[in-house]
């Protein structure tokens, strides 16, 4: 390859007494002086969370406020840092969605193990955990910062639920058997 | 000596002079504090931060508007620096010398404390001049010989540390000193001549180079002698672009690195002040002093023209503490071979060739 002798200009004195370059380094740091900063004062301003952010994973209803979980247990085996545990339980039979069968009698998130990867939320077949725009999570023990069920519901909250998946394979189940007599 | 200070105990105006000392140590002091605030928030401004703007007490917060004003500003911080200072725990390493350890910080900052004594900050209705000491004909060599002493602190600092970033710091803080001090001395002598015309009784007195002034500014007509001391007054007061000594990149935190507490605080003090006598002694002698503006010696008579002439002063003693902030967050810092080689190859003799010329512009003109 051949090599290209790039010529170097001696320097004029101007440019070796540094003062020019010294006076354009002022205007410079001037410049940026007389900008406004940009810090932000965290506790007092908070950043703007894009909707799709990974925050802390939580647990959501559908638009009538009913479970999603069917407690599948996949996020529990899918989640790498273990972080995840289920205890599954039947739905009563009389109750209305009992075609479900199972929700989670007790469903626990250690924010202390979890990593934020997303795992649980992408696995889930019922769209049911989340990792939402809260990015923030403090406690004043290990135990506080183990999230149990009834806080995930609450920092889940309600989601919109394009699919209605159960009331699908219900009115389905119905139509069928509505069918066969 | 002991006579002297008899003297001074039995004349009746000692505790008046006592007070006058104790105010200007204080203004001093207070405006070192400050630049100290004015280093912070410059840095942060230039780095698109805010800066401290935390800081404050009940009592102040409790104030309505003017509470919330020295909050963001920082008014407080300073207080809380040296506060902080003072309660930190104070460990003696046990590799150091001792004594000297202990010595060198008060060192440092004396010289700093006891040049205040000659500089004249402006002009009393009756026509003398407010200093400590006012009618020092010598002023400006006391000055030089005396803030000079301040690099004694860092020298002994570095030594006393015994450990080897310290000492490296405090050797290159003497060298750069011995180099940058030649050439200061040989840029002034331009203006002493400028200042020594016939019916001038002491030009050294640096109220005569002030009353020497009051046309042109003596930047106007030694503009290279001005450039020359001006960066020398870096060099001397170990700020950047030259602060050798410190360097924390390559020499931890140069001569201070192991001390802490209060007697870090004093070396920071003693730097600061460095750099208000430093600034004092460029004002008065290249920037009219006490003179509004060039051709404008004074506005307005009596009282007015002492407050307007201490207006600007100190309002030129902040431009300059701003200018030594500014260049230091502009400006990386120099090679120590660089620093060598800019003292000794480029402002040394540009201070003999300007001294040589102005010694033939006045052998011509008579």
């Amino acid at each position: 390859m051949a090599v290209k002798v790039v010529e170097r200009r001696p320097l004029t004195l101007a440019e070796r007494t540094y003062l020019p370059q010294i006076l354009a380094g002022l205007r410079v740091t001037w410049e940026n002086m007389v900008r406004p900063p940009v810090t932000l004062q965290y506790p007092d301003e908070r950043p703007a969370i894009p909707q799709n952010y990974r925050g802390v994973p939580t647990l959501v209803r559908d638009p009538e406020g009913r479970e999603k979980c069917v407690s599948c247990q996949l996020c529990e085996f899918v989640c790498p840092p273990k972080a995840i545990r289920i205890t599954p339980g039947e739905i009563p039979a009389d109750a209305p969605t009992a075609h479900v069968e199972k929700a989670p009698k007790e469903f626990e998130i250690n924010m202390l193990r979890c990593i934020y990867c997303g795992l649980c939320q992408e696995v889930c077949p019922e769209e049911a955990i989340w990792l939402q725009t809260q990015y923030s999570m403090t406690g004043l023990s290990r135990e506080a910062m183990v999230n149990d069920k009834a806080r995930l519901y609450e920092l889940g909250g309600t989601l919109p639920d394009a699919h209605r998946k159960w009331d699908v394979k219900k009115t389905e189940a119905e139509r069928q058997a509505g069918g066969a007599h | 000596m002991e006579s002297f200070l008899l003297d001074l105990l039995a004349s009746p105006s000692w505790p008046f002079a006592a007070s006058r000392g104790v105010i200007v140590i204080g203004v001093l002091m207070t405006i070192a504090g400050y630049s100290v605030l004015l280093e912070r928030k410059a840095s942060a401004w230039i780095q698109g931060r805010i800066g401290p703007n935390r800081t404050s007490h009940p009592l102040i917060a409790w104030i309505p508007l003017l509470g919330t004003f020295l909050m963001k500003g920082g008014f407080i911080q300073p207080a809380a620096d040296g506060l902080k200072f003072l309660f930190k725990e104070d460990p003696l390493p046990g590799h150091v010398r001792k004594g000297y350890y202990v010595l060198a910080p008060i060192v440092a900052l004396a010289p700093a404390l006891a040049t205040v004594v000659m500089l004249p900050f402006g002009r009393l209705p009756d026509g003398n001049v407010i200093a400590l000491c006012p009618g020092a004909d010598v002023g400006v060599l006391f000055m030089f010989a005396i803030s000079s002493l301040g690099v004694y602190g860092i020298a002994l600092a570095g030594w006393s540390a015994n450990s080897k970033y310290p000492f490296l710091g405090a050797v290159r803080g003497s060298a750069q000193l011995i180099s940058y001090e030649l050439a200061m001395g040989l840029s002034v002598l331009t203006v002493f001549l400028a200042t020594a015309a016939p019916g001038v009784d002491s030009p050294l007195s640096l109220v005569a180079i002030v009353d020497s002034q009051k046309g042109a500014w003596n930047v106007l007509g030694h503009p290279l002698a001005a450039l020359i001391f001006l960066i020398c007054v870096f060099a001397e007061t170990n700020r950047h672009p030259f602060d050798m000594p410190e360097s924390e990149t390559d020499l931890v935190g140069g001569f201070h690195t192991e001390y802490g507490s209060f007697k870090f605080g004093l070396f920071f003090v003693a730097e600061y002040g460095h750099m208000v006598i430093g600034s004092s002694l460029f004002i008065l002698m290249f920037l009219g002093g006490w003179h509004v503006l060039p051709w404008l010696p004074t506005v307005g008579t009596g009282v007015v023209a002492t407050l307007a002439g201490l207006a600007a002063f100190f309002l030129k003693l902040a431009f300059f503490l701003f200018f030594f902030v500014w260049v230091r967050w502009t400006v990386p810092r120099f090679r120590y071979d660089q620093v060598m080689r800019i003292g000794w190859r480029v402002l040394l003799p540009a201070a003999i060739v300007n001294l040589l010329a102005y010694f033939a512009w006045y052998a011509y003109k008579g």
